[in-house]
């Protein structure tokens, strides 16, 4: 098929009036790709750290997801477990083989099963970090990897996301430049940006939420607050 | 049952050898538009269309003050794209090659499908999972898999209702807007029989559940997973792919193989830049800030990963883009498919998107279909028109759909595709127009005349000559003198 790609490269040339690009129009290229330029970034987003995470809370919950704030990591397992019980969802858990989730004192308070690995079949519930979240929006941006299985955020009913507070950022530029500096060469093979539990309105256009993808995004941000003082 | 009226079905087999598509019923536009204003069940939907989505990009908008702004910006990134396209199109082959992924070039559509083909056979595919894409709309790929032995399965909720039903889509982003949830519940009763025949389907998230239920193994089951792409991206080699539902995040993670058929004007330079169309595309699409899945995948599989697919395929879609660059329709490559000109057209909102006759509707339908499947058979598309305007007010890309409208009309007459009476009508106008007098004269006696006969209701019911435009509308009668008897008041005389 070299064939189709040399006539479609030609055909674009001579509707564009020209030959291959000049080697100071690759440069220009080179330069715009090498040092991405933002476009307008909406006002809303710059806000210091304490009102940027209630933005982000905000946002995330006007698009239907629940987000439950906790002092810091310890306090997880319990949270995680009474927002399960509260529905009537089984404490049982597929999480990703993330050292961040490993640390965490999943038995020691609670009566949750925990077991890990990609997203299958009959998962009901399923943990995964988050690489950041972006305020404008209430989005967040998930990585994946060998710690961080893509199906694990859509297949479960389920999607439970923990995320460090300080991970918040204002806007998705932001956290572009922070996944460049992270991973420092291609991308991770996906980057989700997940903003609300998936839905639908295909039928007369009346909105419902568990379309495909989970019915239940819950988002528990670390604050990381000293317990006694927070 | 309710009745319904048999709809015009343009998924007929593709021409063979030719590269078209699908066979259009663009020619029937006039009797397809009158059976979709006397056909009930589409006039509910189209109204309930018409209330929600402008609503919500309003409200949208109202919340975004920098919206202005964002579709400048927007319209930059792609006017920048197709000047340097050959360029970005290479860049975007070498970052998805590193990445571990192939690139294919398919000049039409019967080389896509084949290509789409050729890579289900070598995985000895019986299942390809979709996840809508209108581009997969465009190259007929669902009959020629089918005719192939191969198993399309839709996963869009819209796109799998109406696989279901064997239509074509009737919007760009709510393909089965036209549907009520009772022709809905009919078509499930027949198609699932696995389930009791009495149950009850009334309501819409009973609906949902069946077909989440249905779809849920299939996502398991399939070999290949096929989806589009709302752009692709030159800095990373990335696809981004973008649904409400989750289904193609599903389409593209669990089967062996990922699939995605894109057309040459999607590529974008950077991240930054797919950021900034995202922040247009939701906001004019639905009046959502941000779909719920926004997903850039780079190539197959790594190393340790425990899931995603093994091979990762692009195949870029040429069909006619090439050649209207540089051109009268070079501004149509900046659409980005959001559906704002379709939800805002007051013919798109009084026909639905059937009666367009081919895959896309609305005015971008009308700019864009006949360039790529020629204006011979779809010469009523650009006539389907008021030329309000609204449709560029809306466009976040800025794209001048009613110029263009005009370029194919004015091609129209030009190669005589115009009928007799209005060629006529245009002839004599154009002999006035060059004698100032005459036309003064002529132009005058006509407003006074239609004003006497207009002055009692304010408006023409029906007018000789112009039955087309009366047929669906009032012309508003003559209010006062004529514009150039006007201007010549302004100016003193010299005119
Ligand atoms: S022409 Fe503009 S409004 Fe219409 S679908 Fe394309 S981008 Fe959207």
């Amino acid at each position: 098929m070299s064939e189709a790609r040399t006539q479609i490269l030609a055909t674009i040339r001579g509707s564009l009036k020209r030959g291959s690009l000049p080697a100071e129009g690759q440069a220009a290229l080179d330069q715009r790709l090498g040092q991405p330029r933002s476009g307008p970034i909406p006002a809303r987003s710059q806000l210091d750290p304490v009102a940027r995470i209630d933005l982000f809370v905000g946002e995330a919950e006007r698009v239907d997801a629940t987000v439950d704030r906790v002092a810091g990591a310890a306090e997880i397992p319990t949270a995680i477990a009474t927002y399960l019980a509260g529905r009537n969802l089984p404490g049982i858990i597929k999480m990703a083989p993330d050292p961040a989730l490993r640390a965490i004192p999943w038995s020691e308070n609670t009566a949750l099963s925990v077991t890990e690995g990609p997203g299958v079949g009959d998962d009901m519930v399923s943990v995964t970090t988050a690489f950041a979240g972006v305020a404008e929006t209430g989005t967040l941006v998930l990585l994946s990897g060998p710690e961080a299985p893509t199906t694990l955020n859509f297949v479960p009913d389920t999607h439970i996301v923990v995320i460090d507070a300080g991970c918040i950022a204002g806007t998705y530029e932001q956290v572009w430049t922070e996944i460049r500096a992270a991973v420092g060469g291609p991308l991770p093979r996906t980057v989700n940006w997940i903003t609300g539990p998936s839905r639908t309105a295909d039928i007369e256009q009346t909105l419902l939420l568990g379309a495909h993808g989970p019915r239940r995004l819950h988002i528990v941000v670390v604050e990381n607050r000293d317990p006694e003082n927070g | 049952m309710p009745p319904t009226t048999p709809r015009p079905s343009p998924r007929a087999t593709p021409a063979a050898g030719t590269g078209d598509a699908l066979e259009s019923t663009t020619r029937a536009f006039d009797a397809n538009t009158r059976r979709a204003l006397a056909d009930t069940n589409l006039q509910d939907a189209l109204a309930r269309l018409s209330h929600g989505f402008p609503a919500r990009r309003r409200d949208a908008v109202a919340r975004m003050p920098e919206f202005e702004q964002l579709r400048d910006a927007a319209r930059d990134i792609k006017v920048h794209v197709l000047e340097n396209l050959d360029a970005y199109l290479e860049r975007f082959e070498a970052r998805v090659k590193d990445n571990g992924g192939q690139v294919h070039w398919a000049r039409d559509a019967a080389e896509a499908r084949d290509l789409i083909l050729g890579i289900c056979r070598d995985v000895g595919a019986r299942t390809v999972t979709k996840s809508k894409s209108m581009i997969g709309e465009e190259i007929a790929i669902n009959e020629h898999l089918e005719n192939n032995g191969v198993e399309p399965v839709e996963t869009d909720l819209g796109e799998y209702i109406i696989q279901l039903r064997h239509e074509p889509p009737s919007h760009l982003i709510a393909p089965a807007i036209h549907l009520s949830k009772t022709q809905v519940a009919e078509t499930f009763r027949k198609v699932h029989e696995q389930f009791p025949a009495e149950r009850s389907l009334e309501e819409p998230r009973v609906l949902l559940d069946e077909a989440r239920s249905v779809l849920r193994s299939r996502y398991f089951e399939a070999d290949v997973g096929l989806t589009g792409a709302n752009m692709l991206v030159a800095e990373t080699g990335s696809v981004v792919v973008v649904t409400n539902e989750g289904n193609a995040d599903l389409t593209q993670s669990l089967p062996r193989v990922h699939v995605v058929i894109a057309s040459i004007e999607k590529v974008v330079p950077t991240l930054e830049d797919a950021t900034a169309i995202l922040r247009v595309l939701a906001r004019s699409a639905t009046g959502q800030e941000m779909s719920v899945y926004t997903t850039f995948s780079s190539g197959p599989r790594r190393p340790g990963d425990l899931d995603g697919p093994d091979a990762y395929h692009v195949i870029i879609l040429d069909n006619g883009r090439s050649k209207m660059l540089g051109g009268d329709f070079h501004e149509m490559l900046r659409c980005i498919r959001c559906g704002a000109c379709l939800n805002h057209c007051p013919v798109y909102k009084s026909i639905g998107g059937h009666a367009y006759g081919w895959v896309y509707s609305g005015p971008m339908g009308a700019v864009l279909t006949p360039n790529l499947i020629g204006l011979e058979d779809t010469g009523k598309l650009p006539n389907a028109s008021t030329l309000c305007g609204k449709c560029e007010e809306i466009c976040p890309m800025r794209i001048p759909l009613p110029k263009m409208l005009r370029h194919w009309r004015e091609q129209q007459f030009a190669t005589r595709q115009t009928p007799a009476t209005s060629r006529a009508g245009m002839k004599l106008w154009a002999f006035l127009a060059r004698r100032p007098a005459l036309y003064r004269l002529a132009t005058g006696t006509a407003m006074a005349v239609l004003g006497m006969l207009g002055r009692r209701r304010g408006r023409f019911r029906t007018l000789p000559m112009v039955g087309g435009w009366t047929a669906a509308r009032d012309l508003p009668a003559p209010q006062g003198p004529t514009f150039s008897s006007l201007w010549k008041q302004r100016n003193g005389g010299t005119s």
